[in-house]
């Protein structure tokens, strides 16, 4: 496991650089992804769905089918690409501090 | 994690063995070819041993330093309970019959993925230390000592292989290659040398049921938004239940079919028919939120995890007291049915032998088991008559049939799947005959090796299998990939993808599912996927 710095604040990341522990995310994990995603600006539209796949998160433990994601941002699957490039998972999730889903996935 | 080549790079490959012979050469792990370790938590969730961090690609291992007093205790312990591992450990002739048969050695070119000789990498330290010849003999019986570099090759030639067993249907003596492999990973786990996209799915499977960790509630909050899509397709609630006792039939899938596209349009297509059956007939199926998943990477990792998670579907079983149990579209599950359930938790006497309440017919293969796969089931209330189909809603869809490794080699399914696409689809062609059936080649990703960080190794598996599509695509303009396994639905979508674009991927139920007449369904304009039906492409929004 790899440790991170931004800010001057340190992250402990799994080798995709997920953040190991969904607590310690913070807006400076947010500044981190950004940058590492090569997204120039953080507007509503991404807040909304790193918000949305937190609340989801919290409630249930994992992070919601990309469907759902859709639903619940009203965005379609496109659109998510278009904010997170990586996508939501490697992309959006990433940047909300949530694990990634394993099996047959 | 590593960039996966192009596909015009990938496909450059050499068959032609190296001059040096394979025990002077050394392994290397090679980012894209392998899954990251285990996470620790997992491990230590399952009280597996020598739990610890440590990286593939580190020249230290942190092995215990008793690590090869383990692995040969570990070694003599199942040649003594095992015979199946004794016996191909002594019977290979190396005739070399299964060499080319592999999908990895076909994608790769490393003669280390021939069959043959990925169970010679565990056969010469067996020579070696176990039988009278290796220990006089050495190299000129083809043994070689137990190594640091040795154990690293059987990390990663293990990992580098699916257990889909189509080598060892052209073995002469009918060795198991599967097996050899099955039994070199259970070895490595001793040491805590397993990979993460197998150890945490079981840790979650056995802590919550299931592999990717569903909570009960969320795994209603799931089923509740397929409930919504449907409605809004159907007009109709579908009202599935959950954990009920006294339900004619337990049924368990997957949990990547209610998590992860297309495999959530087969969990669809699922709800569909029971509530058809329910509706038309009486039978009252109840879902799980405990029993959640069909799969068992326990059986990738040791035969005491499969075991384990394996207990729960009978537990549930026995708890809700239904009569016998309906397994979803799953790949492997059926191999730790059909081979290893009778003897491992079974037999499951407090069930009833399998039989079709709507059609009277007996399930005699699951007679001991009290477990049947989904498509025979379907099959045969096909074969009666018992549902109204109209197949012209799958008529834009060109569909071929990709046989699952587990299904059609590890319990011989093999028309059943094929009769019912035939029934709800009007286009429906196979692949080359050397391809499917007993011969089908693996998808490249299955026995756990489904993760991101391995994509060249998975695409490179799969190229024989996507080879085969491409066949099709060009000759019969096959557009549909139809599976019964949840892993391929995860992977196969990647690797057309990458190999054979414009290809789409499908379970068996999504198609069954378009083409049922529910009672008392509004006129359907889309497909599951919310695309316009054949026919309806005009006056929607898109």
């Amino acid at each position: 496991m790899a440790e991170v710095e931004f800010n001057g604040e340190k992250f402990q990341i799994d080798e995709d650089g997920f953040i190991l522990d969904f607590n310690s995310w913070s807006k400076n994990w947010v500044m981190y992804v950004k940058e590492q995603e090569g997204i120039d600006e953080l507007n509503d539209e991404h807040w909304k769905v790193i918000n949305i796949l937190q609340d989801y998160y919290k409630k249930n433990g994992i992070a919601p089918m990309v469907r759902v994601l859709s639903k619940l941002t009203s965005f379609k699957l496109k659109h998510i690409y278009e904010l997170f490039p990586s996508g939501p998972g490697k992309g959006a999730c990433k940047m909300a501090g949530l694990p990634k889903p394993t099996g047959c996935v | 994690m590593a960039d996966l080549p192009k596909a015009a790079e990938l496909i450059k490959i050499d068959h032609k063995p190296k001059a040096k012979g394979w025990m002077e050469t050394p392994v290397n792990i090679r980012p894209g070819m392998y899954c990251y370790a285990a996470n620790p938590k997992s491990l230590d969730y399952m009280g597996f041993p020598n739990v610890r961090e440590w990286n593939p690609l580190d020249q230290d291992w942190k092995l215990p330093n008793n690590w090869k007093e383990i692995l040969f205790e570990g070694i003599r312990e199942r040649l003594g309970r095992f015979r199946s591992f004794k016996i191909f450990m002594d019977i290979c002739v190396r005739c070399g019959a299964c060499a080319d048969k592999c999908h990895f050695f076909i994608g790769t070119g490393d003669p280390k993925n021939m069959p043959v000789l990925r169970a010679e990498l565990l056969r010469s330290v067996y020579r070696n230390d176990f039988t009278m010849a290796g220990k006089i003999l050495g190299k000129i019986a083809g043994a070689r000592p137990m190594t640091l570099d040795v154990l690293k090759e059987w990390w990663y030639y293990f990992f580098q292989c699916t257990e889909c067993r189509r080598c060892s249907v052209f073995c002469p003596y009918g060795i198991d290659t599967a097996e050899i492999t099955i039994m070199g990973r259970e070895l490595l786990n001793l040491l805590g040398l397993n990979i993460d996209w197998i150890a945490t799915p079981v840790a979650n499977c056995f802590r919550m049921g299931n592999h990717l960790g569903i909570q009960p509630h969320a795994f209603k909050d799931m089923l509740d938004f397929f409930e919504d899509d449907i409605e809004e397709l159907t007009g109709l609630r579908m009202g599935v239940q959950y954990n009920k006792k006294g339900a004619d039939i337990l049924f368990i899938t997957p949990s990547g079919d209610v998590f992860a596209d297309p495999g959530t349009y087969t969990c669809m297509g699922y709800m569909m028919l029971f509530y058809y059956l329910k509706q038309e007939y009486g039978l009252d199926v109840t879902w799980s939120t405990y029993a959640s998943e069909g799969g068992n990477f326990g059986f990738f990792t040791s035969h005491e995890t499969m075991k384990r998670l394996n207990a729960k579907m009978y537990a549930e079983a026995k708890r809700l007291g239904v009569k016998w149990i309906l397994g979803g579209e799953c790949g492997h599950m059926w191999r730790v049915i059909t081979q290893y359930m009778d003897t491992m938790n079974g037999p499951a006497d407090f069930l009833e032998v399998p039989k079709n309440p709507i059609t009277g017919t007996v399930f005699e293969n699951a007679r001991s088991t009290k477990m049947v796969h989904i498509s025979e089931f379907t099959a045969d209330l096909i074969r009666h008559k018992k549902l109204r189909l109209d197949p012209s809603r799958n008529d834009n869809l060109k569909v071929t049939f990709h046989d699952s490794c587990n299904p059609s080699r590890g319990m011989g399914l093999l028309d059943e799947p094929r009769y019912v696409i035939q029934n709800v689809c009007n286009n429906f062609c196979d692949m080359p005959p050397n391809t499917i059936r007993e011969n089908t080649f693996c998808c490249g990703s299955g026995s756990g090796l489904n993760a991101g960080e391995n994509m060249e190794q998975r695409m490179a598996g799969g190229l024989p299998r996507a080879n085969a599509v491409k066949y099709v695509q060009e000759k019969h303009g096959v557009n549909m990939l139809a599976t019964i396994c949840a892993v391929d639905r995860a992977a196969l979508p990647d690797l057309m993808k990458y190999w054979v674009p414009g290809v789409a991927v499908t379970g068996l139920h999504e198609l069954v599912a378009n083409a049922l007449i529910l009672p008392g369904e509004k006129e359907r304009e889309t497909d599951l996927r919310q695309e316009p039906l054949p026919g309806m492409e005009d006056g929607t929004d898109e």
